[in-house]
This record gives structure tokens, C-alpha cells and sequence, in this order.
């Protein structure tokens, strides 16, 4: 069995100034958002796999479905923001342990953050810009009792 | 062993160190191919349904009960992290309370994998 190292005084004792806010506010996000995102992922959970046919019933006039009510669309979109800052945040600490070197360190920060914001940019337009009838679709496919209540069908 | 105070001993929290990192990384390149996938509905319904009917098959459904599996332990591994950095209390038990996390564990997964194995392999 590995032995650990003893623990030592710092040379530099962490205070305010030598961890940084910045740290410290990640910090407290991640236990904040950690709290928030149990709610938000268990019921998106429950509601897609265990209710009615679980992840058989998935497909498009589900989702239809789901987003015509602002709720869901509100759910998901808190639950993509909080999930992607607390991923991003977490994958951030990790690198800060294991990169040592600055530029593999800065590439690999710069590339968790480009892919943050365009991963919220485009669920929220996703979200946002959801047409649940489009035209010309085969009704199949639609949720067509959505559809015929709103009037495009 | 050496005597002087270390918090790593390799022992319950330690591994807990590692279920909670390795589940959070799986679970944000989950995320992140989860949006693209999500985002197809933007595309067309039959893009949608095409990529979606694949996550039913056996070897999905099996994938989609390791990514439950990976939550449930990041989530309330989660809470006893906050828990022990904030109570004195927990800070004192945080070896039970690894094995409390267990319990939650295989209650919840008692109670989803039946269900989830039955839509996956019950052809419904
Ligand atoms: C379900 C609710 C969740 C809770 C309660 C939770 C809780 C936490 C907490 C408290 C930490 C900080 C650990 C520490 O400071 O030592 C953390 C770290 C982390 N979380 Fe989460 N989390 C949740 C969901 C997620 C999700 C959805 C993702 C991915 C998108 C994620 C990815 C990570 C990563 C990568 C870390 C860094 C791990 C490390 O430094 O070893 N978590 N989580
Ligand atoms: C196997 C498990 C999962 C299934 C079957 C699933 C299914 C779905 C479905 C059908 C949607 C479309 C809208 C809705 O139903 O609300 C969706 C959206 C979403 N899911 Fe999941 N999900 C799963 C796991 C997760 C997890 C673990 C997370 C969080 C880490 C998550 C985060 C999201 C987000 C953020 C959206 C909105 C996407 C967007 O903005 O376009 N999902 N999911």
C-alpha cells in the first residue's frame, strides 16, 4: 500500500489574497449548483425513463410535447446553463492538477470554455427556436393533437 | 504508517476522490454530446427520431444505466462532500457516511434498473 505524504505547514498560508476570488467563488458555485442540479436532473431523469414507456417513448412529438409547456423549456434551459458551468468549472480544477505546463494548461482552459459557450449558445437557441410543426413533415411524426391545437394542422 | 495527520489515507474517501472525478468527467462529454444530439430536433423530426431510436437499442440502454448509475454516485457523493466540509459532525463520520452513499446508491439503482431494463430489453 501506497504510504501518503505527511502533511506540512504551508510556506504560504491561503488567505484571501493567495487563493483568489475567483477560486473561491468556483468553489462556492460548485457546491451551490451541485444542490440545484440534483433536483433538476433527477426529475428530468424520472420523467424520461421511468414514466409511461421510459426511453422507448422518446422521439420528436415527445419532445414537442415536453416544450410546449414553458416549464420544460425554462427547466432546460436553467438545467443546461448550471450543467455546463459546474462541468466546465470541475474540468477546470482537474486540468489545474494534472496540466503543469502553462501552454498545454491555457490550450486545454481555452478549449473548456470556447466549447461551454457554444454548447449553452446553441441549447438555448435549440430551446428557444423549437418549431414542434413544421411544415411539410409526414404527421407520423408530429404530435398532432399539439399540432391541431395550435393550428397548423 | 506514519503517524503525523495526513487526509489521505487511500482509504474510503480517497476512493470516493476517484469515483467522484472519473464520474464527473464522464458525465460532462456526456453532456456535451447529449446538446448535439438534443439539437437535431432543430434539424428535422426524422433526424430526431433516426439518432434517438438508436438510444433504445440493448447496448444503449445499458449505456444510459451506467450514465444513471454515474449521477446518482457524483450527485450524492456530491451532497457528503459539502456536507463534511460544512459540519463538524459529518466531518467525524464521513466514512460511515461514504457507505450511506452506497446504500442510496443500490436503493435508487433497485429501483431503476428493473424498470429501464424492462423498456430496453421488453421490446415494448
Ligand atoms: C447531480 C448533481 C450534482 C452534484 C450534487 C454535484 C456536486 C459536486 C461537488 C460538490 C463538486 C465539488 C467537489 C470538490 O470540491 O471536491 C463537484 C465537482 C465536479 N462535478 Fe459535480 N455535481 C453534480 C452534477 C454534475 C454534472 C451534471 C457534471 C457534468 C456536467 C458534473 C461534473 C463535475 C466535475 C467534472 C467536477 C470536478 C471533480 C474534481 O475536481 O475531482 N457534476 N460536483
Ligand atoms: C439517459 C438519460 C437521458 C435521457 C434519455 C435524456 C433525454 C432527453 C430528452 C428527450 C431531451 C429533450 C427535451 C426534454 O425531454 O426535456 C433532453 C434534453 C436535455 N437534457 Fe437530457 N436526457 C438524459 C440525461 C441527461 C443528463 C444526465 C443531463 C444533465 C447532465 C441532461 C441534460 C439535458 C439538457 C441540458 C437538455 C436540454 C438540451 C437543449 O438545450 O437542447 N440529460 N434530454
Amino acid at each position: 500500500m501506497m504510504t501518503a505524504p505527511e502533511l506540512t505547514e504551508p510556506k504560504k498560508p491561503m488567505n484571501r489574497r493567495t487563493v483568489g476570488n475567483a477560486e473561491k467563488w468556483g468553489w462556492i458555485f460548485q457546491r451551490a449548483s451541485g444542490v440545484i442540479l440534483i433536483v433538476l436532473i433527477f426529475t428530468h431523469l424520472f420523467i424520461n425513463l421511468m414514466t409511461g414507456d421510459g426511453v422507448n417513448q422518446i422521439d420528436f412529438a415527445f419532445v414537442a410535447g415536453k416544450w410546449a409547456a414553458p416549464l420544460w423549456k425554462w427547466w432546460d434551459f436553467t438545467m443546461l446553463v448550471l450543467a455546463m458551468v459546474h462541468g466546465t468549472n470541475g474540468m477546470r480544477m482537474i486540468v489545474n492538477d494534472y496540466a503543469r505546463r502553462p501552454f498545454v494548461r491555457q490550450t486545454l482552459q481555452w478549449a473548456l470554455n470556447i466549447s461551454m459557450v457554444v454548447i449553452i449558445v446553441l441549447g438555448t437557441l435549440v430551446i428557444f427556436t423549437f418549431d414542434p410543426c413544421p411544415t411539410g413533415t409526414d404527421t407520423e411524426l408530429l404530435n398532432v393533437e399539439l399540432c391541431r391545437e395550435l393550428g397548423r394542422l | 504508517m506514519s503517524p503525523a495527520p495526513t487526509l489521505y489515507r487511500g482509504r474510503e474517501g480517497m476512493w470516493m476522490w476517484l469515483v467522484h472525478r472519473t464520474t464527473g468527467v464522464a458525465i460532462f462529454f456526456f453532456l456535451l454530446i447529449h446538446v448535439l444530439d438534443t439539437s437535431l430536433v432543430r434539424v428535422s423530426p426524422e433526424a430526431y427520431n433516426e439518432v434517438i431510436g438508436a438510444y433504445k437499442t440493448p447496448i444503449y440502454g445499458l449505456i444510459e444505466a451506467g450514465l444513471v448509475a454515474a449521477i446518482v454516485l457524483h450527485a450524492f457523493n456530491g451532497l457528503r462532500i459539502i456536507a463534511v466540509d460544512r459540519w463538524t459532525w459529518a466531518l467525524r463520520h464521513q466514512r460511515m457516511l461514504v457507505w450511506v452513499v452506497w446504500g442510496i446508491f443500490v436503493v435508487m439503482m433497485a429501483a431503476f434498473l428493473p424498470r429501464h431494463l424492462g423498456h430496453v430489453f421488453g421490446g415494448a
